[in-house]
C-alpha cells in the first residue's frame, strides 16, 4: 500500500486567496479608488446589520437614532436572560445541534459512498443517478412540503421527532456534488495500481481516497452545516413541542407571538438572533480557508 | 481448479465466464458501485420523486388530512383543485408577488455579484477579510438577520431616523407597495455572498491573454468587463439566474416574519406562505399541493428557457 501512495503526486488545488500560490505575474500598481470605494461599501453593508444587530442585544434601551449605533454606555446582559426566559436557549441549541449533526453525519458516510462510485466506479444506473442529482437541485424544496407533510407526519406519523426533521435533508446533494468533483480529479493510475495490489474499494475509499480529498470533507461539511441549522419551515412544520424545536423556530416563534409583551421586545429578539447567527458565522470565519471560489468553483463547473 | 480441469464438463470456465459477463452487462463493471451509491438512490427517490408523484395525486383528488392508518374515500376530482386555487385571489396574488420578487431580486442579484466579484478578483488589499464580510449574510439564518431587517426598518428604525422627512408613510413593512420590493430587496443582500464566490470562480476561467488583446485592440476597463468578461462567464450567469429564480421560488421565511404572515392586505404573501396557509393551517392539502405543482412546472420552465437563452451563442 504504501508503495501505491507514496508513487502518487500530491493533488494539489489551485486557491487564490492564498499569497503563496498566486501566479508570480501579479502586479503591484495600487487598487484603483473606484473599486476600494465600491468594495468597503459593499463590506460596510454587508456587515452593519450584524454590528447593529450585536450593539442592539446588548443594549438596555432600544435608541434607533443614527447616534444609537454606536453607544458609549448602559451595556447589559440582561436581553439575553430576558430571552432565556421565553425560550429555553441550551434546549434549543442542543435541538439545533442534534438536526444539523444528524444530517452532517448522513452526508458524510451516505454521500461520500455516493459520490465515490458516482466518480470512480463504472456500473448500471450511475447517468442516471448522476442526472437525477442535478435536476434535484432544479426542484424547490419548499414546494414539496405539503407530500411531505403527508408522508412523514401523517402517514409515519413522525411529527416532533428528531428523525422527522432529519429525513428531509438528510444526504445533501452539494455535498454529493462536491465529494463526486474531488474524488475526479484523483488520478485513475492511483486507484488502478491499489485494484492491482487487491485492495477492495471500500479500502481504497478509506486509506487511499479520502485522505487526499480532506478539504473537500471540510467545504462539504461547512455546506452542509448552513441548511439544516438555518433552516426554518420544515421544522416549524412539524414541531408543535417546544422541547423539541430547534432555535430558529423558537426564536421565530418568540417573534411573531410574544414579542410585543416584553418590555424590550428587540432587545430580547436581538439577543436570540446573535445566539442563533454566532455558530455558523465563528464557523466561517475560523475555516474561511475552506469556503473560497475555488473550492465552490470544483463544485460548480462541472 | 485442479478438480474443475479434471471434471468431464470442461465447459465449467467458459460457462463462468459467459456469466460475469451478463452480470456485466446488466450491473455495469463494478457492481459494487450499486451498492455504495444504494443509500443516495433511496433517499433521492423518498424525499423527491416519491413526493413529487405523491403533490400530482393529492392535486388531482379530494384530498384530506387524515390519522396515520386510517382508510378513506378520496374521489378523483380532475382538475378541480388547480381551479380553485386560480380562482381564489389570495393565490393569484401571491403568484403576482413572486413575479414583482423575482424581476427585482434576479436582475439586481446579476449585477451587484459580477460587480462586486469583479472588483474583488485579483491582487487586493485586505481580499479575505472582504471575502469573508460579503458571505457572512448568506451563511447567517434567515430568522436572526430578518430580527434585524425587522428593528432596522420598524416605523421608528433607524432607516427611517435617517431618511427624516422622507421616510415612507406607511412604514415599510406595512406598506403595500414597498413591503415586497423590501423583501425582494432583503433577499438580494443575504444571497449575495454566494453568488459573487460563483462569479469569482467563474473569473479564474477567463484567459488573461483575451483582456490583453482587449486593451491592445484600445478596450477601455467598462468595455472588457462588457466584451470580454460577461461573455466568458456566461455559464455562470446562467447559474445565478437559476439559483436565485429557485431561491424566489422557495420564500417563505421572509414575508411570514418580516411582513408578519403575508403584509397589508397580502401584499407580500409567497406561494409557499400561501400553500402554508391554505394547505396546513385550513386543511385543504389539495389544493395547496395543485399550488405546488404548478409552481414547480414553472420553475422548471424558467430553468429551460433560461438555459436556451443564456446559453446560445
Amino acid at each position: 500500500m504504501t508503495t501505491v501512495t507514496s508513487g502518487v503526486p500530491v493533488v494539489d488545488l489551485p486557491d487564490p486567496d492564498d499569497p503563496h500560490d498566486e501566479p508570480e505575474h501579479k502586479d503591484h500598481r495600487a487598487t484603483s479608488w473606484p473599486k476600494m470605494i465600491l468594495l468597503s461599501l459593499g463590506a460596510l453593508a454587508f456587515l452593519f446589520p450584524f454590528y447593529y444587530m450585536l450593539i442592539g442585544s446588548l443594549q438596555e434601551e432600544p435608541d434607533t437614532s443614527v447616534a444609537g449605533a454606536f453607544p458609549t454606555d448602559g451595556f447589559t446582559l440582561h436581553n439575553y436572560s430576558q430571552i432565556n426566559e421565553r425560550v429555553n436557549l441550551v434546549r434549543s441549541l442542543i435541538n439545533s445541534g442534534i438536526f444539523t449533526g444528524g444530517v452532517i453525519l448522513c452526508t458524510l458516510v451516505f454521500g461520500i459512498l455516493a459520490g465515490y462510485a458516482l466518480a470512480r466506479l463504472h456500473y448500471r444506473g450511475a447517468g442516471t443517478l448522476f442526472a437525477a442529482l442535478l435536476l434535484v437541485q432544479l426542484v424547490p424544496f419548499q414546494l414539496l412540503i405539503i407530500p411531505l407533510y403527508v408522508m412523514i407526519v401523517r402517514s409515519y406519523g413522525l411529527a416532533d421527532s428528531y428523525a422527522g426533521m432529519i429525513l428531509p435533508f438528510a444526504i445533501s446533494s452539494t455535498a454529493v456534488f462536491i465529494f463526486r468533483q474531488f474524488f475526479l480529479q484523483l488520478p485513475e493510475e492511483l486507484f488502478s495500481a491499489a485494484r492491482i495490489d487487491g485492495a477492495g474499494e471500500l479500502r481504497i475509499l478509506w486509506s487511499i481516497a479520502l485522505p487526499l480529498v480532506r478539504p473537500a470533507i471540510l467545504t462539504a461539511v461547512l455546506l452542509t452545516f448552513i441548511g439544516p441549522w438555518n433552516e426554518f419551515l420544515w421544522p416549524f412544520l412539524i414541531t408543535k413541542e417546544a422541547d423539541l424545536q430547534p432555535l430558529a423556530v423558537s426564536l421565530a416563534n418568540y417573534i411573531s407571538n410574544v414579542a410585543g409583551r416584553a418590555a424590550n421586545p428587540y432587545g430580547a429578539i436581538l439577543a436570540g438572533a446573535c445566539v442563533l447567527a454566532a455558530p455558523a458565522i465563528t464557523l466561517f470565519v475560523v475555516f474561511q480557508r475552506h469556503f473560497t471560489a475555488s473550492d465552490i468553483g470544483s463544485g460548480v463547473k462541472g | 481448479m485442479t478438480t474443475t480441469t479434471a471434471s468431464p464438463t470442461p465447459v465449467g470456465p467458459a460457462r463462468r465466464g459467459a456469466r460475469r459477463s451478463v452480470l456485466t452487462t446488466l450491473l455495469g463493471r463494478q457492481p459494487l458501485g450499486i451498492a455504495f451509491s444504494l443509500p443516495y438512490a433511496l433517499f433521492l427517490a423518498a424525499v423527491f420523486a416519491y413526493p413529487l408523484g405523491l403533490a400530482a395525486y393529492i392535486s388531482f383528488h379530494d384530498y384530506f388530512f387524515t390519522a396515520p392508518g386510517a382508510a378513506v374515500d378520496r374521489p378523483f376530482v380532475g382538475f378541480d383543485n388547480y381551479t380553485a386555487a386560480l380562482s381564489d385571489p389570495g393565490v393569484r396574488k401571491s403568484f403576482v408577488n413572486i413575479v414583482v420578487f423575482l424581476v427585482i431580486n434576479v436582475p439586481l442579484t446579476v449585477v451587484l455579484s459580477l460587480l462586486l466579484a469583479n472588483a474583488l478578483n485579483g491582487a487586493i488589499r485586505g481580499r479575505t477579510f472582504l471575502r469573508v464580510a460579503f458571505y457572512v449574510p448568506y451563511i447567517s439564518a434567515s430568522v436572526a438577520v430578518v430580527a434585524v431587517w425587522l428593528f432596522l426598518f420598524s416605523k421608528n428604525g433607524m432607516v427611517n431616523q435617517v431618511l427624516g422627512p422622507l421616510a415612507p408613510d406607511p412604514s415599510w413593512l406595512v406598506n403595500s407597495s414597498l413591503a415586497m420590493p423590501l423583501i425582494a430587496f432583503f433577499v438580494t443582500w443575504k444571497q449575495l455572498g454566494l453568488y459573487i464566490l460563483l462569479y469569482l470562480a467563474a473569473l479564474q476561467g477567463v484567459p488573461k491573454e483575451l483582456y490583453e488583446a482587449a486593451s491592445m485592440d484600445g478596450a477601455g476597463k467598462l468595455r472588457s468587463l462588457w466584451s470580454v468578461t460577461v461573455p466568458g462567464i456566461r455559464p455562470a450567469t446562467t447559474l445565478v439566474v437559476l439559483l436565485s429564480t429557485i431561491t424566489g421560488a422557495n420564500l417563505f421565511t421572509e414575508p411570514y416574519l418580516l411582513t408578519n404572515g403575508g403584509g397589508p392586505d397580502g401584499a407580500s404573501a409567497s406561494p409557499v406562505f400561501v400553500m402554508y396557509q391554505r394547505g396546513i393551517e385550513q386543511g385543504n392539502p389539495d389544493v395547496a399541493a395543485a399550488i405546488g405543482v404548478m409552481l414547480v412546472l414553472g420553475v422548471l420552465l424558467i430553468s429551460l428557457v433560461n438555459k436556451r437563452l443564456l446559453e446560445r451563442d
